[in-house]
């Protein structure tokens, strides 16, 4: 026996099914260049039977320093991103048409040229007789070169400039959503404009942050071009020793161990931003 | 006057969009501005609550200047279209941040809260988020923002077009109540007739950027000055006729006497259509022609008909019903109608 109900019921779990039928491929693509990948990696870590690879990972000293170093820099990238991002967005929020036309176009063109020849063009720039320290010294600021190569402040630059849209889009998504009207009532309701902008704009574009940094700082986690290129050796992130015990040492178990513990530091932080953004907005 | 705007003018590029508005609000007076949209209503109140400077003229805020002052300088509680209240904000903290933008102290905030939520009857929701009330409560919410810090001038930004009808009308009696009882003047923006009609004490009809008429809502009702104001302000016949000797000549109708000077030539007269009787009714009438039915709507209290008049042309005449009533005619019938010609107005800008 079915009731009418029943049938009814079942056309409506019909219809989801059919939905969720367009989502398998997706599925399908990321289980297997993803999830199939981490699980591999996970079990090559512990191939050994022991937990030795992430005693290694983890107690070591010098790995430590490593993990600890490129979440430091990640962080830097993350709040200059920020503060250089928040502007421009705010200022893109505002904009009219030809503002907003000449933004986009001055942040993606170099959004879609190769991080490689970004980076590239970042070692002709920065160098001791770089464009920059040429510039500084013929304008009399300077007397002997800024050293901006080969350190962390080269990284930094260089990483800054590459994640700076991924930063930018998020906040302006976030700023786009929020009722032009609000802002005005705060000033029709006595709020100079700062104050409207602390009370009412700022935390409704809270969303945005939370997002942007959280997609800067896992990119910055796990960048690999820019700082190997840009910090001479003398600025390691996790990637990079990642790189060299696959290459140089060929110890693929230890180098799966790091790889989980950046993965496993990278979520964490991801959650982490989450909760603060999300607690700041309803304080 | 505690508002005098003076011949504000406002131009969008090539757009006019106020082509010289001049008006006067009288201390705790509710002024309407109806007009349809595009009639430059809107940025007329924007004007006044400094969100638009004007190209020409003045705006007089309790005699002061403040043509060119920033908002939060005119001391104006503004209810937006769609409430504008603060999503992050709880409904407290909403109606407490004009008192915070002028440094109150904290014990008379909470007080004047407490108040202006007792005054729009949601004492207990102050904790609540804005998303978790009904529209009429966010409405009355942006209310009692607007009002809490004892503002000189209260303006209304059609503020009641997203509700149902039900809920419309007691809002509207309920701010209505309340201007009366703190003695708000206020500025009202509505392109609903009817809304205008219920609540204010003087309408200003605008269109094209300009102001047709001001008076109260009785007055422009019977009297209009201008074609505009008697079409967008209720049902109406307008009918088209020549005025000679004290009598213009109406098709359909014949010679109907006229208000005594009217001087002879092209007139312009208004006839509501409350004002016309049909069959046996029309008996009576002094003024009489005879039509075709060509349309009837029942309205509950009343009926509407359209009428094709056997001299040409067409009126609509509305006819109250009692419940008991049967149809008072039915569509395709021949039937006489007339009118006294003291329902006549004769539309001075025709």
């Amino acid at each position: 026996m079915s009731s009418p109900g029943d049938s009814r019921r079942t056309t409506a779990r019909r219809r989801e099914t059919a939905l969720f039928l367009l989502a398998v491929p997706a599925l399908l693509l990321l289980g297997i260049i993803f999830a199939w990948p981490v699980l591999r990696l996970l079990a090559m870590s512990v191939e050994d039977g022991t937990l030795a690879n992430f005693e290694k990972a983890t107690l070591d000293e010098l790995y430590l320093y490593v993990l600890f170093d490129s979440v430091k820099i990640a962080a830097m990238v993350m709040a200059i991103c920020l503060l250089v991002a928040y502007p421009v967005a705010f200022w893109l929020s505002r904009a009219g048409r030809w503002g907003v036309a000449l933004g986009m176009f001055a942040l993606l063109l170099p959004f879609w040229t190769s991080v490689l020849v970004r980076t590239y063009a970042w070692l002709v720039l920065l160098g001791r007789n770089g464009v920059v320290n040429r510039w500084l010294r013929d304008a009399g600021l300077i007397d002997a070169p800024l050293p901006l190569l080969h350190n962390t402040s080269g990284v930094l630059i260089g990483m800054v400039h590459v994640l700076l849209p991924y930063m930018v889009f998020p906040i302006y998504a976030s700023l786009l959503r929020i009722d032009p009207d609000l802002s005005r009532a705060a000033e029709g309701l006595g709020a100079p404009a700062w104050r409207s902008f602390l009370r009412v704009t700022f935390p409704l574009s809270l969303p945005g942050v939370s997002a942007g940094c959280a997609l800067v700082f896992v990119l910055s986690l796990g960048f690999f071009i820019t700082p190997a290129l840009l910090g001479g050796g003398r600025v390691i992130m996790v990637s990079m020793l990642i790189e060299q015990q696959v290459r140089e040492f060929l110890d693929w178990p230890f180098a799966a161990a790091l790889s989980t513990v950046l993965l496993v530091a990278t979520l964490a932080i991801y959650a982490l931003i989450g909760r603060i953004t999300r607690g700041a907005r309803h304080a | 006057m505690e508002l005098s705007v003076k011949g504000i003018v406002r131009r969008f590029g090539p757009v006019t969009a106020l082509g010289g508005v001049d008006l006067d609000v009288a201390e705790g007076e509710f002024l309407t501005i109806l007009g349809p949209s595009g009639s430059g209503k809107t940025t007329l109140l924007k004007t006044v609550a400094g969100f638009e400077i004007p190209d020409e003229g003045r705006v007089l805020l309790g005699g002061e200047d403040v043509t060119l002052a920033p908002p939060r300088r005119r001391d104006v509680g503004m209810v937006f279209q769609n409430y504008a209240l603060f999503p992050h904000m709880s409904v407290a903290q909403n109606v407490a941040f004009p008192l915070e933008m002028r440094r109150r102290p904290r014990d008379e905030v909470k007080r004047r809260v407490i108040e202006a939520l007792r005054l729009v009857e949601l004492e207990g929701y102050g904790d609540r988020l804005p998303r978790q009330l009904s529209g009429g409560q966010q409405q009355r919410v942006a209310l009692a923002r607007a009002v809490v810090f004892g503002p000189r001038l209260l303006l209304l930004d059609e503020p009641f077009g997203a509700l149902d009808r039900k809920l419309r009308e007691s809002l509207q009696l309920e701010v209505r109540r309340l201007q009366r009882q703190l003695r708000l003047t206020t500025l009202f923006i509505t392109h609903d007739q009817e809304e205008a009609l219920i609540m204010s004490d003087r309408i200003a009809v605008m269109d094209k950027g300009r102001i047709e008429q001001v008076g109260a809502p009785g007055d422009l009702y019977a009297h209009p000055a201008t074609r505009f104001v008697a079409d967008f302000l209720g049902e109406s016949n307008l009918l088209d006729g020549s005025a000679s000797a004290g009598h213009a000549a109406i098709p359909g109708f014949g010679a109907v006497p006229l208000p005594a000077g009217q001087p002879d030539g092209g007139v312009t007269l208004l006839l509501r259509p409350e004002a016309l009787r049909i069959a046996a009714d029309a008996a009576a009438m002094p003024c009489r022609g005879q039509g075709k039915v060509l349309e009837t709507v029942f309205l509950g209290q009343s009926a509407k008909l359209r009428m094709a008049l056997d001299g040409g042309g067409e009126v609509l005449a509305r006819l109250p019903l009692r419940p008991s009533d049967p149809p008072p005619a039915r569509e395709g019938e021949t039937v006489a109608v007339g009118f006294a010609p003291e329902d006549l107005h004769v539309v001075p800008r025709g």
